[in-house]
């Protein structure tokens, strides 16, 4: 299945393709080393439908290119391919277990007088490695999450278990990556925080240590508001793949019905209860079926020896998210679920209208001058906050942009410039566009900053960007 | 179950020759005096109390059997009542009728403390007037009815003296009626109704005591405490059980009861010599003794399961502190579910923590703009035991609760969390240990990620010292360098230490950067910057800074020297060295 969406430029007829997915495939070279048994290596590989041989022949390039390349450095193996119609992605999550992802360049497709046929144009210049490749290692991650390592799934029931469970995972997956919007913001692979006072914050603490306590099963709670992260009792890498999976895909799917008006049919049933706003994202959709199953998700952590796997309730109440991870080992019952429904309902309920009203009363403080006029991201390295306003909202489709994808290529250069080196740093770039764009690395910190400047010089936007930063982010120590 | 008992006879009575054929035993209950007068007087008075050390002995003629016999405040004027129509004052002095009221009283009660006296009128003497003695005059208050049991026909007196007690309770005067259980009308067993007697002065019945029993009943308080003797049952078995009022909710305690603990001396529990005077006084006459009722609060703690109630009833007593901390330990000490009563008992300190943190304030406010131009001079606020502050739950509750062995880590940080939100929500500025105790706990299992959230949503407030502990982390945890760091910027009277941190990580151009950018580059230290930088080893980061302060100095002083004071020295020939005479910045020629 290829994903071409094509887009009208401004020209006559001329017309944009963006990058896309033509191949994606994982192997193990060590499965089938003898020659007439390289199809054994193959565990994976989308699209199904491409003939034996050119899988075969596609993999065993991919693998060739790995090896030529590692006799110039053996520590590190070859990243990407690059070639005029498109580029290759390899990664090595775990030993002798490739990823390969081949994206098409974008490319103008201008038609030609006289019936002949369009010449192509390929912008091979136009895509990043490190957004690119950052997507495949969310890939394995996502993977992971759902189904733990590929070595466990082999320990468990061999190659054809790995296969199958790649196949089921992957299928799906794959449908939902959106290559054309992938940006900076996925090299980051941050986390957005729900800013709040101290005392909502130390309810929510109270909340989450009394929900603990009384369902004693909780080994984890996170605590998500505006899917944006305020408490997470899971360690931060484990964290972070599952506020992706939470905010990208779990939440858009179920946002829908609750935008939906109180009568419309696409509204779940609220189970009966008056008295809260709680349900179930996973597992149950109603309580009160009498043929409903207490199935959730398992997701697989981090833990002192090696990872543990766990049951994943999400719960939520108005704009309050609640993720509570039990042992897998344990079997969870109708029992459980009422008993979690009618303490955490109610309770959830109340503190989601508290953490609003709070809300709505530090913005109405704080006054629409503070909020930003300018187009930025800031990341940060040590806990992975993030914040855009340069992205819209992100729905289950896309993740809309609000500037050029030109400017966003410029963002992303300028952090590969950063990844290069340890010292703090500043770029100011001015973009064809009349846009100035501005980089900023201070310790583990980063800050893109994008302003429509037309006229303005360099020291009057250096003046501009100290401003930003005396407004936005007075309370940390990033330095000039 | 000796133990258990939670009323007691003062351990020092009063001690006073008892009651005897030649020996009479008076009680002033506004002085709180004994007096034992023998033979009339003739063979000598002896007065006791309040407390065992104040005594007066004196002789006066026996004129005829005394009734009465009254010191004045301070033992100034003595007044003896030998018929009942007349009071000698053995020193000459003039009285004069002041106001007088016409009534027909049965009987009266006085209470000396609030200095009000009630007077029992009617036939069924159940109409009750109060008047009220202030400033020399008297006023009368608004009569209010007894309800009584039963209505008698014919009319005749049917409230006693005895079933009337007057006492002060929270600051409050009350009327506590004992209502004796009636078989013909409807009440089951006895209760103790108080009328509350306002300053306004109207009287409304406020609380019922249902005592669920019948027989003979005295009454005292102790505490603010109603206490209710049943004296039924003489036998040691089957001691008598005291009622407690609490503000509002009254507690019937079952089991256990009141035994005097071992007193000085060995006495018979509610002798038919016992007298009960208020507000805590109980008399031996045939002993001769004089006690003082006292609540033991450690065994109440087991009267109240709801821990909340509990803390309200302790809240309210003299002499709670230890009390209170000792139930915080032990309710910290439960699990399973355990959280929410925490969380409550926290909640009803910090409350009273608060009102005293704002009442101290608003006195030394008010101290401070000077002398008060209202008549009020405003009054120290009083520290009573009930003020529980953060040292006293961190001393006797917190500290070891985190040291204790078997219960789950995870349990501590939500008590210390639970602690520092009712602090927060009362708006209470938390001390610095309580902090240390919460990273000390979260270090220790490694719970450093939950650490670095506390700190990002600033639940552990900014200070120096907190940022200095997040310093000594950075080792086992790196991100603490940049939390530590962040504080100290939010802090902004911390440049210095910002400073010494950058250099000691060898950011020597960080930290030039970051103190121009304060304004403070013009008083640093050159020898500061160039000892680092000149460690770094990286010879065009000596010359940069080194050239920096060059410039500083021409700027400021007209020339790049060093000043001598500056101890720069060293750093001129090192930089001559790797650089050349030449390379030095030559005094700009104006």
């Amino acid at each position: 299945m290829l994903m071409i969406s094509p887009k009208m430029a401004s020209g006559m007829q001329e017309k944009q393709y963006t990058p896309s997915l033509l191949s994606f495939f994982i192997y193990n070279p060590t499965f089938g080393p003898r020659e007439g048994e390289e199809e054994k290596k193959i565990l994976f590989y989308h699209p199904s439908d491409v003939e034996k041989n050119e899988k075969i022949r596609n993999v065993g390039l991919c693998e060739a290119i790995v090896q030529f390349t590692r006799t110039f450095c053996p520590t590190k193996p070859a990243k990407s391919l690059h070639t005029q119609k498109n580029r290759q992605f390899f990664f090595e999550p775990e030993e002798n277990f490739w990823m390969v992802m081949v994206v098409r360049n974008p490319m103008i497709e201008k038609p030609n007088k006289d019936g002949k046929p369009p010449t192509v144009e390929y912008q091979e210049e136009e895509m990043l490695d490190t957004v690119y490749g950052a997507v495949v290692r969310q890939c394995y991650s996502m993977y992971k999450l759902f189904n733990g390592t590929f070595s466990r799934a082999m320990q468990a029931g061999g190659v054809e278990l790995l296969m199958q469970k790649l196949e089921k995972f992957f299928y799906r997956y794959l449908q939902t990556l959106h290559l054309q919007s992938c940006d900076l913001l996925d090299v980051f692979g941050g986390i957005s925080f729900f800013p709040l006072d101290k005392m909502t914050y130390l309810k929510i603490q109270s909340f989450v240590n009394r929900v603990e306590e009384s369902l004693s099963l909780i080994k984890y709670t996170a605590f998500l508001y505006n899917d944006q992260l305020i408490w997470s009792g899971l360690e931060q890498d484990d964290m972070r793949i599952l506020y992706k999976y939470l905010t990208t895909s779990l939440f858009p799917r179920h946002s829908e019905p609750e935008l939906a008006g109180r009568d419309s049919p696409m509204r779940p049933e609220v189970a009966g209860n008056l008295l809260h706003y709680g349900r179930f994202l996973t597992g149950p959709t109603n309580l009160k079926d009498p043929e409903a199953k207490f199935r959730f998700p398992k997701i697989f952590v981090s833990a002192e020896d090696g990872y543990e796997e766990l049951h994943l309730i999400v719960y939520k109440a108005m704009s309050a998210a609640a993720c509570f991870m039990i042992s897998a080992s344990v079997e969870l019952t109708r029992e459980f679920c009422e008993q979690l429904d009618s303490l955490v309902g109610p309770q959830l309920t109340l503190l989601a209208s508290d953490i609003c009203e709070q809300f709505t009363i530090n913005r109405r403080i704080s006054g629409p001058e503070k909020e930003p006029h300018f187009k930025f991201i800031y990341f940060n390295h040590m806990n992975l906050a993030e914040k855009s306003t340069i992205h819209m909202r992100k729905t289950a489709s896309v993740c809309l942009t609000s500037v050029h994808p030109d400017l966003m290529k410029i963002l992303g250069d300028i952090n590969c410039d950063f990844a290069r080196v340890d010292e703090d740093e500043e770029i100011i770039v001015k973009a064809m566009t009349d846009y100035w764009v501005v980089g900023k690395k201070s310790d583990q910190r980063e800050l893109y900053v994008i302003l429509n400047q037309k006229n303005a010089n360099l020291i009057e936007v250096n003046e501009e960007v100290k401003r930003l930063c005396a407004t936005q982010f007075n309370n940390i120590f990033f330095l000039d | 179950m000796a133990e258990e008992h939670y009323l007691e006879l003062s351990e020092n009575p009063v001690q006073f020759e008892h009651a005897s054929s030649v020996n009479n035993v008076f009680f002033d209950e506004a002085n709180k005096q004994v007096f034992a007068v023998r033979s009339g007087g003739a063979t000598g008075v002896v007065v006791k109390g309040p407390d065992d050390k104040s005594s007066v002995a004196f002789r006066m003629d026996d004129k005829g059997e005394v009734k009465c016999i009254k010191f004045s405040i301070g033992n100034k004027i003595l007044a003896v009542q030998r018929t009942s129509k007349s009071v000698v004052f053995p020193d000459k002095r003039s009285l004069k009728l002041l106001k007088s009221q016409s009534i027909n009283v049965n009987w009266y009660q006085y209470c000396p403390e609030t200095a009000v006296i009630l007077l029992s009128t009617t036939v069924q003497g159940n109409i009750l007037q109060p008047f009220a003695f202030r400033n020399g005059t008297m006023s009368k208050m608004s009569k209010f009815e007894i309800e009584l049991p039963v209505v008698p026909k014919p009319a005749k007196l049917s409230l006693s003296e005895r079933d009337i007690a007057m006492a002060t309770i929270y600051g409050q005067l009350y009327v506590m009626y004992l209502k004796h259980h009636s078989r013909t009308a409807n009440s089951p067993s006895a209760e103790v109704v108080l009328y509350h007697l306002s300053r306004e002065g109207s009287c409304k019945k406020s609380h019922v005591l249902k005592l669920n029993t019948t027989g003979k009943f005295a009454l005292n308080i102790v505490d603010n405490l109603v206490v209710v003797h049943h004296q039924t049952r003489l036998c040691p078995e089957h001691p008598p059980a005291p009622v407690l009022l609490l503000h509002r909710p009254l507690v019937f305690p079952a089991g256990p009861a009141a035994v005097p603990s071992q007193p000085p001396v060995p006495c018979q529990l509610y002798s038919s010599s016992w007298s009960v005077f208020q507000p805590d006084i109980i008399i031996s006459a045939s002993e001769g003794y004089l006690w003082y009722l006292q609540v033991k609060l450690p065994p109440t703690v087991n009267l109240l399961q709801d821990k909340g109630k509990l803390m309200d009833f302790l809240l309210r007593r003299r002499e709670c502190k230890m009390v209170i901390l000792s139930v915080c330990s032990q309710s910290a000490y439960l699990t399973a579910g355990s959280l929410p009563v925490v969380a409550t008992v926290f909640d009803k300190l910090n409350q009273v923590y608060k009102d005293y943190l704002e009442a101290e304030q608003s006195y030394t406010q008010a101290m401070e703009s000077g002398p008060s131009r209202g008549s009020a001079a405003q009054k120290r606020p009083v520290r009573t035991q009930a003020v529980i502050d953060q040292s006293d739950m961190y001393t006797h509750v917190l500290s070891s609760f985190t040291e204790r062995k078997g219960v789950s880590h995870k349990f501590i940080i939500a008590v210390l969390m639970e602690y520092i939100r009712s602090l927060n929500q009362f708006q209470i500025t938390v001390q610095h240990y309580l902090y240390e105790l919460v990273i000390k706990t979260l270090v220790q299992h490694n719970l450093f990620y939950m650490l670095h959230q506390f700190l990002q949503y600033h639940v552990l407030s900014d200070s120096k010292p907190l940022a200095c502990l997040l310093l000594s982390l950075e080792s086992t945890y790196p991100p603490a360098h940049q939390l530590s760091l962040d504080m100290l910027k939010r802090l902004s009277t911390a440049n210095d230490e910002i400073i010494e941190v950058l250099l000691s990580k060898q950011q020597v151009l960080g930290a030039l950067r970051f103190i121009r950018s304060v304004g403070g580059h013009d008083n640093a230290s050159a020898r500061k910057f160039l000892d680092a930088a000149q460690q770094t080893g990286d010879q065009m980061l000596f010359y940069t800074v080194f050239r920096s302060f060059q410039q500083r100095n021409q700027r400021l002083r007209g020339s790049p020297a060093f000043n001598p004071g500056e101890h720069c020295e060293e750093h001129v020939a090192h930089f001559k060295q790797l650089f050349g005479e030449q390379a030095l910045m030559k005094p700009s020629t104006v």
